[in-house]
Order: structure tokens, then C-alpha cells, then sequence
């Protein structure tokens, strides 16, 4: 019983924070995503290169522009390529983004055949 | 049987990956733009240097080839591949636009006055923001583009001797 | 002079290495064997003396800035303080290296002193498979990146150090992390030699336990540490950001907790032995792997060393041969061994724990090697950036918390115990914790709510055991307890830190004031400065806190270093307990204009706390026995 009161708790919970809005500035997290050329491993954000203060004005513009975040990263992948971006692109690099799950999966059948197989095991 | 299979696979997948790894020291680690070719160019409207007029990409259409090249007079290694521009102005007749980024006027005019003056269009770029849509990243760059406003080479860093000849054999090949 | 010391010295100490290995094969062939484990122990007491004056002979040629050294010439400056001309040793490739090759043999005779008196052929075949590396390493040492190669003529003056290598943390991160990575070394060399001589099982576990502890927990020190020096040094304001080199850092630290882990079945249960075997082999196999990664230039870092590809082909040889070697020896010499898994008990949540590791240290590695496979097989170049750590791995954080606080107390073979009680009342205390803040302080998105709930429910849960078993008189092992805590106050400040951050950018001159959330920033005045080895312009901002009139003088600085000239934006940080205040400043186009970047950012200091909590857990361990 407490269980499912808990559950409860939980779910409703998880409900009321469906409509909670994403805090994170559109700007912020474009700027986070852009990387540096000319810099080792910095992305424009962090970054006080000419490159990056010149690239944060022309982002700002688009995003004034009314230009949805795909909009800019494809502008700018168009221009420099798929290096400018830290979050590459699904649809040509999904295998990156679902390998790891696809070992998480495998992981968790290996280990559930392997304590399913004990079990059978031991009751024979 | 089931054994040698997963054998063969750790085995096989270890090799492939060493072999990447291999292979990948040969690679250049620094990263440019260069083989971004073969996209036209955004259209653009930008000020001349003396603020006269403004030149769009429908003023390039009609060159057979045009060198886009990105400068500044603050900017050392443009000091440097400034006297390749001028012959490649006099001896291959290609018609260049220059496009002033982040400059003072009064130091651009002084640097050409100096140097001689290899742009037949010369155009500012005060915020820099116009080039980030030619894909500038640093300069000195240029950009090769034909009359279909298709790039057909990049140029990152100063123009060097070899630039010319291979600038040159591109025009010839038409 | 110190150049031909040292070089002779390195000879010497090959020459010493082979004739241990010379001595291991004659100790393992029952005839020619005429003498004890005593003449290891001596030679290897030679061999380590000897590394550590080889070391002290180039960190003397750093003292007296000896520039006919070309290591010394390229990395170090007469005006360069004592301390950094010291730190300058280990801060490049060779003299780095020449530090690995030190842990190499001190853990070789470590191990040896440790188990004088436990079984030879073991004991022998550990030591021969380590100076098997410790030679390899020594090769590559002196034939290819020889820390005391001549410059002729003797240079006058030195080039300098890079100024961000010219920090505390930066000076003893990187000893840290080798005691711990390659500290790894030494239990790679005895699951080999357990393969081979047949000391298996408990037995095994027994003597790999405490050098995975002691790698374990200098590899958490190093990681902390390191991370601590970026954020002070590279000013960027983050801490993490997942760069190839961190991450080389942490592939080896996720393998290590998994053997943490799983050590402890194998000493208790008896099981698991094959897996632990493939975890011992893994984690040095890692390390070398990422030392390859970072060493041979071929990822953009922000650390990257001097890039030099021959460097990288002889580690790729090194680590070849290496991989074969351990596969080789595995397939011929592994057992199948038997086991009895019940579904509810410690040793299946250790190995739950494992599969999380695992899966940790799959994604990292693919996302930190996928640049190198698009390029070589498609030519093209792809950066893989914190958006896709955060995205992969974030969510998984949330079960595994949830499982780090349940599992400890489960019991060993099968549990019966029945803790549904506890674990709601806990599970409502974190959501009713977390929504207070929700309510009261701002609204976070969906992930970050469940990360600080399940992070919540960890820190209750475990220190919920600590008083019960406080209560009930049996003193827990606290390292465990400590450790877990560490990790759930870890992922707490960093889920509240990221949430509660602010940061501005703007642009501003002298004399104007903006105002950010409640902070109102004054920029007062601008000075040249200079310096024994920098010139600076320092900025100076009193940062009022318009809601407890508090206020904080703040100065960044933009140094232009002599030598090498570089131009560096210092960060200017108050940390205090509860937050950091952040500030950098730097110059626009040449104008009156600066932009400047402030940051708040809440529990700093307590992320590193809990993070040297951790560590400390593994520390405890070691002192209690």
C-alpha cells in the first residue's frame, strides 16, 4: 500500500513538472554548443577570441531573426562544417548516439540471462 | 564453437580499432575549412571603403572568376601575402574583392597607399559579422569563386607563391 | 655534464631491468633456479633508486636552468620562479614520462616487499610482466623521447613554460593521476601472472585489493584536482567539460570502481574471477590507450602536448602488443568457472554496479574515438562536445544513484530483509526536498529534478545506515559509507550548480555600472601592472550584493607573458562556501569597450569537498588495514 502511495506521489509529481519551462537561455545554450576554431577545445561561450565575439553577434542576430536553433547549427555547419558543432547531428552520426544504448541494452540482457541461468541452476 | 566465434569477434574488433588508431596518425590534426568547396556563396550587399556605393554578388557574375580575399591592415600576415595579391592582379588578370574586416578606414586607405592597392572592389566589413557567411574564421583567408558564385577553392591563412601557380592553373583550365 | 648523467644513468637502468627479467626466467626454470625472492627485492630497490636519481638529475637540470638540455631549454626560463622551474619537470612529454617510468618501478617494488613471503612463481611472474612494461617504457624513454637530448650550442636562455602550465594544481594533478593510472600497471601484471602461475580465485583477489584501492583513490585525488586547475586556470568558468584528456582520465577511474566492486565478490564468493581478470587487464590497457590519444596529437584538447607522430606509433606498438599479449594469454589459460547468482543479493548489484561502469566507460570511449574513425573513414571531422555526454549519460545517472544507496545493504547469497519501508519514506523526503526547492527558489527542468531527488535519496539512504548502524552498536565499514555520501553530495551541488548559475555577458567601459539579477557591478578603474615574468592589465569591480549590501572587489587580469609571449585572461573568483562570484574581463577590437563575463556560481566548494570525500572513503580503507 505505501508503495503505491508512493508511486502516486511520484507520478503527480512528475506530471506538474512536465509544464515546468526550460530555464536555460536559447542563447546561452547555442552559444555552449558553437565551438571555436581557433581555439584548443573552447566553445564560444568561453572564449574571448575575435572569431567567437564576431560569431556571438551574428547568433544573436539570427536568434532575433526569429531563427530556431536547428536553423542557426545548420548555417553554421553549411559555412565551417560539422566540427563548429559539440552536439553532432543525429541523422549523420546516429550510430555515436545509439551505440552506447545499444550496449546498455546488451549489458542488461547479459546480466539478466547470467542471474537467470543461476537460478535455474539452483533449483535443478 | 561459440567460444571461437566471441574470440574472433573481440579479436577482430580490437585489430579494426588499432588499425583506425593507426591510420589516424597520418592525419592533419589542425582543422580548416578547405574542403568546404563547391557551394555557391550567400548573397551579400556591403558598402564600398568610401562608403560610394555598394557591391552585391550580381557584380561578380560577370567575371569568369573572382578572388574573394579577407583583410585588415592591423593584420601582419595580410602585410605578407599583399605583394602575391598585386601579381596576381597584374600577371593573371583575376579581378579581386577586398573585404576590409574590422578596420579603421583611415589605417586601410594608409596600408594601400603603401603596399599598391590589388582590389578592383573594395568593400567593409566594420562588425565582422559578414564574413562569418563566407565562412571566414580568421584572416587572411581568400575565397575563389566562378561565375556561378560556386566556390571553387579556399585559401586559409596568407597566400603563398605555390597559391599562385595552382590559381593559375585553375584559370587556364577553362 | 647532466645531460651525459642522466643518459648514462637511463642505460644503466635498462640494463638493470633486463637482467630482472634475465632472473625471472631462470628463477621460473626449476633447474637453473639458485637463488631466493631476496635478489629481487635488491635489484628492484636498485632499479628504483636508480629511476628517482634519473628524475632528480633532470628536475636539478630545471634548478640550475641547464639549457644544453633541450628539454630543459624548451620548457624553462631563468626568470622563472624556483617552484614552476621545478613543476616544469613533469609539465611536458619526456619529463612526464620519466615520472610514469618512476610509478612503474616503485609499485614493482612495492608489490614485491608486499608479498615477499606469498607464492613465488606468482610473486616472479608479476614482476617479470612488469618489467616487461617498465623496459618498454624505458626504450621509448631514451630512444625516442630522451628527456636529456643536447642542444648544441648551448642555448642562453630558455623559452619558458606555457604560463597555464604555471599553477599549484597543475603541479601535482599529473603526479596524482600516475600514481593512479599507471599504478594500474602492477594488478595488470598479476592477472596475467595469475593466468599463468594459477593463483586464482580469493587468493587473487586478496592480493590485487589494496593496489586497486590505492590506484583508485589517487586516480579520484588526480581527477578532482585536475579539474579544480581548470577551473582556476583556463577561465572559462566550467569545471568539466569533457575534453579527450579528461576523459582519458576517467575511462581508467569507471574500470577501477567496477573492480572495486567486483574484487570484493571474488574475495568473499569466490566468483567472478574471469570478469575481475578482464577488469585488471582493461584498466592499464586504458591508461595506455588514453596516454596514446593525448601523447600522439591526433585529438584537438585543450591540453594538448607537443604533437609529435612517432610518439604515437611507438605507444600504438607498445599498446598492440600489449592487448595481444593479455588476449593470448587469457584465451589459453582462462577457466571457465562456476557460479550461483540469486537474483536478490550483494554480488548481483555489484554486478549491476559493473554494468553501469561499464556502460559509463562505453560511451565515453566512443564519443571521445568517434572523431578519429569519421575522419579516417569519411574524411570528415566531427567534434563530440558536452551536449552528448550530458544527453547520453545524465539520465543513467538517476537509476544508478538510486541503486548506489540500496545496494550496500544487501546481503551476501540471497537477502531476505525487507526495506520497502525506509525506501519510500526516504523517497518522499527527497521529492518534498526537492520541491521545496522547486517552489521557492526556481523551477528546473524535468532530468535536473530527478537527478537532485535521487541524488537526495542516496545521501539520506546512506546516512540513514550509518546512524542505524550506530544505533545498533556494529560499526559499518565507514569508507563505504563515506565514499557513497561523497558521490550523492557530489551529484547533488553539481545538479543545484548547474541549475542556480548565473551568468551575464556584456560589454561595458570604465566607470559604468550594470546591473545582473541582484548584483550590481561597478567597473571602478583599469592599471598596468608589471611583473617579474608578465605584464597585466588589471580590471577592478566592486560586485554589490543589492540584497545583503554585501560587497566584493573583483580584479581580472589580461597578462601578456615574456616568455613564451602569451597572452592569457586571468579569472578573478571569491569563493566563498555557499557560492563563487566569476569575473573575466577582455579588451574589444581595440576600443574603450570590455566585455565582460560574471558568473555566479552557487557550492564550488563543496562539489570539491565531496569529491575529495570520495576519495577520502578509499583512503580510510587503506589506513584501517
Amino acid at each position: 500500500m505505501r508503495l503505491i502511495y508512493t508511486f502516486l506521489i511520484f507520478f503527480s509529481f512528475l506530471f506538474f513538472n512536465l509544464f515546468a519551462k526550460d530555464i536555460s537561455t536559447k542563447e546561452a545554450e547555442i552559444f555552449k554548443n558553437i565551438r571555436c576554431l581557433i581555439c584548443q577545445g573552447q566553445s564560444i561561450a568561453d572564449s574571448n577570441s575575435e572569431f567567437s565575439q564576431t560569431l556571438k553577434l551574428v547568433v544573436k542576430d539570427q536568434i532575433k531573426e526569429g531563427k530556431s536553433k536547428e536553423e542557426i547549427y545548420d548555417f553554421l555547419i553549411e559555412k565551417y562544417g560539422e566540427w563548429i558543432v559539440y552536439k553532432p547531428t543525429f541523422s549523420k552520426n546516429f550510430i555515436l548516439w545509439l551505440l552506447p544504448y545499444i550496449f546498455l541494452l546488451l549489458g542488461g540482457i547479459v546480466l539478466f540471462l547470467l542471474i537467470k541461468k543461476r537460478e535455474n541452476t539452483k533449483t535443478n | 564453437m561459440k567460444i571461437n566465434f566471441k574470440i574472433t569477434l573481440v579479436l577482430i574488433t580490437v585489430s579494426f580499432i588499432l588499425f583506425v588508431f593507426f591510420l589516424s596518425l597520418g592525419q592533419k590534426s589542425q582543422y580548416d575549412t578547405r574542403d568546404l568547396i563547391g557551394k555557391k556563396i550567400d548573397n551579400f550587399n556591403l558598402k564600398t571603403l568610401e562608403g560610394e556605393k555598394n557591391i552585391t554578388e550580381v557584380d561578380l557574375m560577370d567575371n569568369e572568376y573572382t578572388l574573394i580575399n579577407f583583410w585588415a591592415s592591423w593584420c601582419s600576415p595580410c602585410r605578407a601575402e599583399h605583394k602575391y595579391l598585386i601579381k596576381i592582379k597584374n600577371n593573371l588578370g583575376l579581378k579581386i574583392l577586398g573585404v576590409n574586416f574590422k578596420d579603421k578606414n583611415k589605417n586601410a586607405i594608409d596600408f594601400l597607399n603603401e603596399l599598391g592597392n590589388p582590389y578592383s572592389y573594395i568593400v567593409k566589413d566594420n562588425s565582422g559579422k559578414h564574413s562569418i557567411k563566407f565562412g571566414v574564421y580568421g584572416i587572411p583567408e581568400s575565397i575563389l569563386i566562378n561565375k556561378d558564385l560556386i566556390v571553387v577553392k579556399k585559401f586559409i591563412g596568407p597566400i603563398k607563391k605555390e597559391d599562385l601557380e595552382l590559381i593559375s592553373k585553375i584559370l587556364k583550365n577553362l | 655534464m647532466l645531460s651525459n648523467t642522466g643518459n648514462t644513468l637511463i642505460f644503466i637502468n635498462i640494463i638493470l631491468t633486463l637482467s630482472i627479467i634475465y632472473f625471472s626466467f631462470q628463477f621460473l626454470n626449476k633447474e637453473k633456479r639458485n637463488f631466493g625472492v631476496k635478489k629481487f627485492v635488491e635489484l628492484s630497490l636498485y632499479q628504483t633508486t636508480l629511476s628517482l636519481i634519473i628524475f632528480f638529475t633532470l628536475i636539478l637540470g630545471f634548478v640550475f636552468s641547464d639549457f644544453s638540455i633541450e628539454n630543459v631549454y624548451r620548457n624553462s626560463h631563468t626568470l622563472k620562479p624556483l617552484f614552476y622551474k621545478i613543476t616544469g619537470t613533469w609539465g611536458n612529454h619526456e619529463g612526464s614520462l620519466l615520472l610514469w617510468i618512476n610509478v612503474l618501478v616503485f609499485f614493482s617494488y612495492l608489490f614485491l616487499l608486499f608479498n615477499k613471503k606469498s607464492n613465488h612463481i606468482f610473486l616472479i611472474y608479476t614482476l617479470l610482466i612488469q618489467n616487461f612494461l617498465i623496459l618498454g617504457f624505458l626504450l621509448f624513454l631514451f630512444v625516442n623521447s630522451n628527456p636529456f637530448s643536447l642542444v648544441v650550442p648551448k642555448p642562453l636562455e630558455g623559452l619558458g613554460l606555457n604560463p597555464i602550465l604555471q599553477d599549484p594544481a597543475l603541479a601535482i594533478h599529473p603526479p596524482l593521476l600516475y600514481v593512479g593510472f599507471v599504478g594500474s600497471s602492477i594488478y595488470f601484471s598479476a592477472a596475467v601472472a595469475s593466468l599463468i602461475s594459477g593463483l586464482t580465485g580469493s587468493e587473487f583477489a586478496k592480493k590485487i585489493k589494496l593496489w586497486v584501492l590505492i590506484s583508485w583513490c589517487f586516480q579520484t585525488l588526480g581527477i578532482t584536482l585536475g579539474s579544480i586547475w581548470a577551473y582556476y586556470e583556463l577561465g572559462w568558468g566550467g569545471f568539466w567539460f569533457w575534453d579527450p584528456v579528461e576523459n582519458s582520465s576517467l575511462m581508467p577511474w569507471f574500470v577501477m570502481t567496477a573492480l572495486l566492486h567486483s574484487v570484493m565478490v571474488l574475495e568473499k564468493r569466490n566468483m567472478l574471477y574471469s570478469w575481475v581478470i578482464i577488469l585488471c587487464l582493461m584498466t592499464f590497457t586504458l591508461s595506455v590507450t588514453g596516454t596514446f590519444l593525448v601523447r600522439s596529437g591526433i585529438l584537438n584538447s585543450v591540453h594538448t602536448f607537443a604533437n609529435d607522430p612517432s610518439r604515437g606509433l611507438y605507444i600504438l606498438v607498445f599498446l598492440s602488443v600489449m592487448i595481444f599479449f593479455a588476449i593470448t594469454i587469457f584465451i589459453k589459460k582462462n577457466k571457465k568457472d562456476h557460479y550461483i547468482f540469486s537474483g536478490y543479493s550483494k554480488e548481483t548489484f555489484i554486478l549491476a554496479n559493473n554494468w553501469f561502469m561499464a556502460f559509463f566507460l562505453f560511451t565515453i570511449l566512443v564519443g571521445t574515438v568517434y572523431p578519429i574513425f569519421t575522419e579516417v573513414l569519411t574524411q570528415t571531422k566531427v567534434s563530440v562536445g558536452p551536449p552528448f555526454y550530458n544527453i547520453t549519460i545524465i539520465p543513467i545517472v538517476i537509476p544508478f544513484l538510486l541503486l548506489m544507496a540500496i545496494a550496500p545493504n544487501i546481503s551476501w547469497i540471497k537477502d531476505r530483509t525487507n526495506n520497502l519501508k525506509k525506501i519510500s519514506f526516504l523517497i518522499i523526503l527527497s521529492i518534498l526536498i526537492n520541491s521545496i526547492i522547486f517552489h521557492f527558489f526556481k523551477s528546473m527542468s524535468l532530468i535536473s529534478n530527478l537527478i537532485i531527488i535521487s541524488s537526495l535519496f542516496l545521501i539520506f539512504y546512506t546516512l540513514s545506515d550509518f546512524f542505524s548502524s550506530y544505533k545498533k552498536k556494529i560499526y559499518l565499514v565507514p569508507s563505504r559509507i563515506v565514499s557513497h555520501l561523497g558521490f550523492g553530495l557530489l551529484i547533488f551541488f553539481i545538479g543545484l550548480n548547474h541549475n542556480f548559475s548565473i551568468e551575464k555577458d556584456f560589454n561595458i567601459k570604465v566607470g559604468e555600472k550594470k546591473s545582473v539579477e541582484n548584483f550590481l557591478i561597478n567597473f571602478e578603474s583599469l592599471n598596468l601592472i608589471e611583473k617579474e615574468n608578465y605584464k597585466a592589465i588589471v580590471g577592478t569591480f566592486r560586485v554589490d550584493n543589492k540584497k545583503n549590501l554585501n560587497s566584493n572587489t573583483l580584479s581580472p587580469e589580461i597578462r601578456i607573458y615574456s616568455q613564451p609571449e602569451t597572452l592569457t585572461y586571468e579569472a578573478s573568483i571569491r569563493t566563498r562556501l555557499s557560492h563563487d562570484l566569476y569575473l573575466t574581463m577582455s579588451n574589444i577590437n581595440r576600443t574603450e569597450l570590455y566585455n565582460i563575463k560574471f558568473q555566479k556560481k552557487p557550492f564550488m566548494m563543496m562539489i570539491w569537498l565531496s569529491a575529495i570525500l570520495i576519495s577520502i572513503g578509499g583512503f580510510l580503507r587503506i589506513f584501517k588495514k
